[in-house]
C-alpha cells in the first residue's frame, strides 16, 4: 500500500521488536503479526556488513 | 557490486534441478585419481596428530587394506611418520560417512548428475555391522569385509549397472522421502527401495547362489542406513553444481572431521571456515551414554547442505522423536527455522505436513548470521574410543564459521560500498 | 538388582522412536539401563553385549518389540516397564502455538497484505529491518534510535521513491487511520493532520487538541532529524503532500526543531502546495515570512490550529486562566533557589529551556531530558520506567540550591500505568526532605494526555495535586508559572495588568 492509496487503508501490521507495541496496536483493533526477532550473530559491526551484502 | 540475489537463485535452481543417478562402481584410483599413499577423510583438512580416535582407526584400516602396513602398529607409525598424504574427501568430489576414509583401492559408487554435469563418490560399504571402518574398526573382520566388498560386491554391482544402465537416485529418494526418510538419519525406505531395485538384476548378475547369498544379505540385511552412501553421493553431486558459483552466498559444503566442523561457500571457492565440532545431543543404545560420544563427525552433513536431514525434520515421523520426544511441533518448528536460513524450497521433496511445501534448500550464510539460526544436523554418534555407533541425535552447527565466511565474502565482493 | 523384559509380538516401532523411549526409561527411578528395540539379529547382539539378553527376549523376532530394564529392584523394573508401555501409547500433544517467524522476510511471505512495519529493535540492526520492510512495500514506523544519519538518508530516499512513509528513526508516536503507534494518547479522530519530528511534541499537541474538542485525521511522525540539512525534509514534505490529498484533513500542524537552511525551501514549498491552513511549530525558530502560521509553543500550535479551523482570530497567550495563576501564586508566596527540570519528554524539556532562558537568564537552572542517551544507557526510557526520575526528584531535594522542580507527566498507551503516582510519592518525600532542612520546595508539573488515556488525565492531575504539586494545563504554562514564582516582577509581562 503506497501513499497513492491514501492514509486511511486498514492497517495490517508486522511488529519487529517490543511486544508492547504489538499489544497496543491489537488493542486498537488492527491486525498484528509478530516477528520473533533476535540479534544477528557476530557482533555489532555485522549489521553494516549484512547491509552491504543485501540482495 | 556482484548480484548476490541472481547468483543465489541460480544456486537454488541448480540444487533443485539436479537428477543424480548411480552409474558405476570404480576404485578410488579410477574414480578420483588417488595415487600413492593418499587417503581421503571426512570433514575439513586435518593432520594425523589431531585426528580423533575413529578417524585414526579408519586410517589404520585403510593402510592395512592397501598393504602399506602389516600390523596396526606399523600403520600407526606410517601415518605418524608423515608418509601418508591426507586430504578431505570434499577436495576430490567425494564424501565419506563418519571417519569417511577412502583409499586408492576402495571400491566407490559413482553418481552422476547429467543435468548439472557433476559426479560424486563414496564407499559402498565398509565391513560388517559392529566392524565398520567408518567408526574406526581395523581388525580382521573389517579387513575381510573390505576385501570381500572389493572382490565380490563391487564386481556384482558393476555388472548390475552394466545390464540395467544408470539407476535414477532422484526418483528413488523422492519416493523414499514421502515414505518418511529424511535421508540422513533415516534411510529405511530408500534402503528397501534400492534392495527391491537390485534384487532381480543381482540374481541375474551372480548366478552362483553361494556367492549371491551374502551379497543379497548385505543389500537386504538389517541395516536401515545402507542407502546413506547413495544419499550422500546424490547430495554431493547436487552440491558440486554450485561449488565456485561466483557471488553466491549459499553453503556448498558442510562437514565434520570429529574435531572440527567446517563449511565452504559457493562464491568463495576452496577455503574452509571452521570451528570446533559440536557435541551431539543424542539418544544412546543400551550400554552407552553421552560420556562415550565422539564429537560430531562425518561428511554426511552433505544431506543438510542439499536440504535434507535436519532441514527436512518435519517430514520424518521417526526422526522427529530424536528432537527430544516433546512434540511433533518441535520438528515442524525446526524445519520452519531452517526455512528462514535457506534461499528457497526444493519441490522434489514435498513435506506433507507443510501442505506439500518443498524442503528448505540452499543455506544462505547471510541469513544464518542475520537470524542467528544455525543448521540442525541429524546424525549418528560414534564412540570416542571404540569402533562402533553408540546412538543418534541432533548436532547444532557452530555459528563461528558462518560469521567468518560472511566477513570473507564481504571482503571479496562487498568492498565497493562503505 | 533385577533385569526384567517384555516382548510384544509383532509390534513394529521405528528405531528412532524406540531409542527415545529407552532414553526416557533410563531417567525412571531406580533404572540403571534400559533397551527398547526390535528383535533383529543385530539388536540381539547389542543386548548380549550390554548384558541385557535375558532368556525371555532370546526368541524375539525382527518384528517383535523388546523392552528390557535393568533396575535396582523388581518393583522399579516393573514400574519402568509399565511406564514404557505408556510412552508407546502416548500421542504427542499439540502445544497449539506455532512458532513465530524469525525474520521479517518470512512474516511478509506469510502475510503478503501487510502494509506497516513497526520496528523497535536495537539501532545497530534497525536499518536492516526497515530496508527489508520498505523493499517489501510497507510503510515503516521506526521507533529505534541510534540509527546512523547516512542510513536515515538512504531509508527515507528509498521510502520516498516508493511512495512509502518512513516514520523515524527515533519516532516515538504516530497515528495512522485512527490507530496510535508507539507512545500514543487516546484522542478522537477529526480534521487536523499532524507532521511531527517529535513524539512527545505530537502527544502534547494532539492531547491539547482533544481538550479543545478537536480530533486528528493522521499524525505522521518523521523522526527528529528530518529537517536537518542531510535528510532535507524528505519525509516532512512527503507527509505534507499526503495530508494535502487526504480528504479528512482540513488543517495541518507541523511540529519540529528549527529547520536547517538547506531544508527550509523544501518545507516552505511543501506547505504552500498543501492549499490547506498550516500551523508550524518549530521550537526555537521564529517566522521568517514563510508560509503558514508560525507559533513558538506546543499549546499555541494546538490553539492556533483549532482557531484556524473555526475561522476565529487567534493570538498567543501566556496562560489560559491568568486569574487562577495569580491566585495560586499569591497563596504560594515567592519561591527561591534554582530550577531543576526533570523531564521524560525531550521536546518538552527543550520547550521549557527556550521559554525560561529569556525570562530568567542562565543562573544555575538545569532542565534535564532524562530520556537522553546519557541517562538511559542500560536502562529503559523514563516513560516506561519512571523510577529513575523519582530518584532524581528525591535527590534534588538534598541540593540546597534547588528551590523548584519542574516536571512533565506523559500519559498514553504504552507508557507507565501510573506515572503521576510515582511522581507524587517522590515529591512528597522530596518536600519532607527539604522541610527538614528548613527549606521550601516548589513542585510544578504539566500532564500530557487525555481523560480517555488508560491512566486518565483527571486522575493523574488529582494525584499530583494531592501531593502538593502545582499542575498547569500545559508545559509552556508550567514553565512560565515557575518563572513567575521565582521572579514576581514578571507578572505584568506574563499575566498582563490586573
Amino acid at each position: 500500500m503506497t501513499l497513492d492509496a491514501g492514509l486511511d487503508q486498514p492497517l495490517r501490521v508486522v511488529n519487529v521488536g517490543l511486544e508492547l507495541f504489538a499489544e497496543q496496536i491489537e488493542a486498537q483493533g488492527a491486525a498484528v503479526d509478530r516477528v520473533d526477532w533476535r540479534p544477528p550473530a557476530g557482533g555489532p559491526d555485522i549489521a553494516s556488513l549484512l547491509a552491504r551484502l543485501e540482495d | 557490486m556482484a548480484d548476490i540475489a541472481a547468483a543465489n537463485r541460480e544456486a537454488l535452481d541448480r540444487l533443485c534441478r539436479a537428477r543424480p543417478a548411480w552409474t558405476a562402481v570404480r576404485s578410488g584410483r579410477e574414480a578420483l585419481g588417488l595415487e600413492g599413499r593418499t587417503l581421503l577423510h571426512a570433514g575439513p583438512p586435518i593432520e594425523w596428530a589431531r585426528m580423533c580416535w575413529p578417524m585414526r582407526g579408519a586410517v589404520k584400516a585403510a593402510a592395512l587394506f592397501e598393504g602399506w602396513a602389516r600390523t596396526a602398529d606399523e600403520a600407526e607409525a606410517l601415518a605418524a611418520s608423515g608418509d601418508i598424504a591426507f586430504a578431505p574427501c570434499h577436495s576430490r568430489g567425494a564424501v565419506g560417512p563418519m571417519a569417511g576414509v577412502i583409499s586408492p583401492g576402495t571400491p566407490l559408487l559413482v553418481v552422476e548428475d547429467a543435468v548439472n554435469r557433476t559426479t560424486a563418490s563414496s564407499f559402498i560399504a565398509d565391513g560388517p555391522w559392529g566392524h565398520q571402518l567408518r567408526f574406526g574398526a581395523h581388525g580382521p573382520e573389517t579387513l575381510n569385509g573390505l576385501r570381500w566388498i572389493r572382490d565380490a560386491v563391487a564386481p556384482a554391482l558393476s555388472a548390475v549397472l552394466e545390464r540395467e544402465g544408470p539407476i535414477d537416485l532422484a526418483a528413488l529418494m523422492a519416493q523414499a522421502f514421502t515414505m518418511g526418510d529424511e535421508m540422513h538419519m533415516r534411510n529405511a525406505a530408500a534402503t528397501g527401495l534400492l534392495a527391491r531395485r537390485l534384487a532381480a538384476p543381482l540374481v541375474a548378475a551372480v548366478p552362483d547362489a553361494a556367492r549371491l547369498e551374502p551379497i543379497m544379505r548385505l543389500v537386504t540385511r538389517d541395516n536401515d542406513q545402507f542407502f546413506l552412501a547413495w544419499s550422500m553421493c546424490a547430495a554431493k553431486a547436487a552440491a558440486r553444481s554450485i561449488e565456485g558459483l561466483e557471488a553466491s552466498t549459499v553453503v556448498c559444503t558442510m562437514a565434520r572431521n570429529g574435531v572440527e566442523f567446517g563449511i565452504r561457500v559457493a562464491g568463495l571457492g576452496e577455503p574452509w571456515f571452521t570451528a570446533p565440532a559440536s557435541v551431539v545431543e543424542g539418544v544412546y543404545f543400551p550400554g552407552s551414554a553421552a560420556g562415550d560420544a565422539n564429537l560430531d563427525t562425518g561428511d554426511s552433513a552433505i544431506m543438510e547442505t542439499y536440504g535434507l536431514g535436519g532441514l527436512a525434520m518435519a517430514s520424518s515421523p521417526a526422526v522427529q522423536k530424536i528432537v527430544g520426544a516433546k512434540s511433533w511441533e518441535d520438528a515442524l518448528a525446526t524445519t520452519r527455522d531452517m526455512g528462514e536460513i535457506c534461499v528457497g524450497r526444493n519441490p522434489l521433496f514435498p513435506i506433507a505436513v507443510l501442505g506439500g511445501e518443498g524442503t528448505p534448500t540452499g543455506i544462505d550464510i547471510r541469513r544464518v548470521v542475520k537470524t542467528s539460526i544455525v543448521p540442525k544436523i541429524t546424525t549418528a554418534i560414534a564412540h570416542r574410543a571404540a569402533p562402533r555407533m553408540i546412538g543418534a541425535g541432533i548436532a547444532t552447527a557452530p555459528m563461528a564459521p558462518f560469521v567468518a565466511a560472511l566477513r570473507a565474502f564481504a571482503e571479496r565482493y562487498g568492498a565497493a560500498r562503505a | 538388582m533385577a533385569v526384567r523384559a517384555v516382548v510384544r509380538r509383532s509390534f513394529y516401532q521405528d528405531s528412532m522412536v524406540l531409542m527415545s523411549v529407552a532414553a526416557r526409561l533410563r531417567g525412571q527411578p531406580g533404572v540403571r539401563e534400559a533397551a527398547a528395540l526390535m528383535g533383529t539379529p543385530a539388536n540381539h547382539a547389542l543386548l548380549a553385549a550390554a548384558g541385557l539378553a535375558s532368556p525371555e527376549v532370546k526368541g524375539a523376532a525382527p518384528g517383535d518389540l523388546v523392552l528390557v530394564v535393568d533396575a535396582e529392584s523388581e518393583a522399579a523394573a516393573a514400574a519402568a516397564l509399565e511406564a514404557a508401555g505408556a510412552m508407546l501409547e502416548e500421542r504427542s500433544r499439540a502445544s497449539g502455538v506455532l512458532r513465530r517467524p524469525r525474520t521479517l522476510e518470512a512474516a511478509l511471505a506469510a502475510r503478503p497484505d501487510a502494509n506497516l512495519a513497526v520496528i523497535s529493535v536495537p539501532g545497530a540492526y534497525a536499518a536492516l529491518e526497515a530496508r527489508t520492510a520498505l523493499r517489501g512495500g510497507l510503510h515503516v514506523f521506526l521507533f529505534s534510535d541510534n540509527v546512523s544519519l547516512a542510513d536515515e538518508v538512504e531509508l527515507k530516499r528509498l521510502a520516498a521513491a516508493r511512495g512509502l512513509l518512513c516514520m523515524g528513526p527515533d519516532c516515538g508516536t504516530a497515528y495512522l487511520g485512527g490507530i496510535g503507534l508507539g507512545f500514543a494518547n487516546v484522542v478522537p479522530r477529526g480534521r487536523i493532520g499532524c507532521v511531527a519530528a517529535s513524539g512527545t511534541g505530537l502527544q502534547a499537541v494532539v492531547s491539547q487538541l482533544a481538550a479543545l474538542g478537536e480530533g486528528i485525521s493522521h499524525g505522521i511522525g518523521v523522526g527528529g532529524r528530518d529537517l536537518s540539512a542531510e535528510v532535507g525534509g524528505t519525509m516532512t514534505t512527503l507527509a505534507l503532500a499526503a495530508l494535502a490529498r487526504d480528504p479528512r484533513t482540513e488543517a495541518i500542524v507541523v511540529i519540529s526543531k528549527p529547520p536547517s537552511a538547506a531544508a527550509l525551501p523544501a518545507l516552505e514549498s511543501a506547505i504552500r502546495a498543501t492549499g490547506k491552513p498550516v500551523v508550524v511549530c518549530c521550537l526555537g525558530a521564529a517566522s521568517s515570512g514563510a508560509p503558514g502560521t508560525w507559533v513558538s509553543t506546543l499549546d499555541d500550535a494546538a490553539d492556533a490550529a483549532a482557531a484556524l479551523l473555526r475561522g476565529v482570530s487567534w493570538s498567543p497567550r501566556a496562560f489560559s486562566d491568568p486569574d487562577s495563576v495569580r491566585a495560586r501564586l499569591a497563596a504560594l508566596g515567592p519561591a527561591r533557589g534554582t530550577i531543576r527540570g526533570l523531564y521524560t519528554g525531550g521536546t518538552l524539556a527543550h520547550e521549557a529551556r527556550l521559554l525560561l532562558e529569556p525570562l530568567l537568564g542562565a543562573t544555575g537552572h538545569r532542565i534535564l531530558d532524562l530520556g537522553a542517551d546519557e541517562f538511559t544507557v542500560g536502562r529503559p526510557h523514563p516513560m516506561l520506567d519512571p523510577d529513575a526520575r523519582a530518584a532524581q526528584v528525591r535527590e534534588a531535594a538534598r541540593d540546597r540550591d534547588v528551590g523548584v522542580v519542574l516536571l512533565d507527566v506523559v500519559l498514553g498507551r504504552g507508557t507507565h500505568p501510573n506515572p503521576a503516582g510515582v511522581v507524587a510519592r517522590a515529591v512528597r518525600d522530596a518536600r519532607e526532605t527539604a522541610a527538614r532542612a528548613g527549606r521550601g520546595l516548589l513542585a510544578v508539573a504539566s500532564v500530557v494526555g487525555t481523560d480517555a488515556d488508560p491512566q486518565g488525565r483527571r486522575h493523574q492531575v488529582e494525584e499530583l495535586r494531592a501531593a502538593g504539586v502545582e499542575v498547569l494545563p500545559s508545559n509552556a504554562q508550567a514553565a512560565r508559572f515557575v518563572a513567575l514564582a521565582l521572579r514576581p516582577e514578571l507578572a505584568l509581562a506574563l499575566l498582563g495588568p490586573r
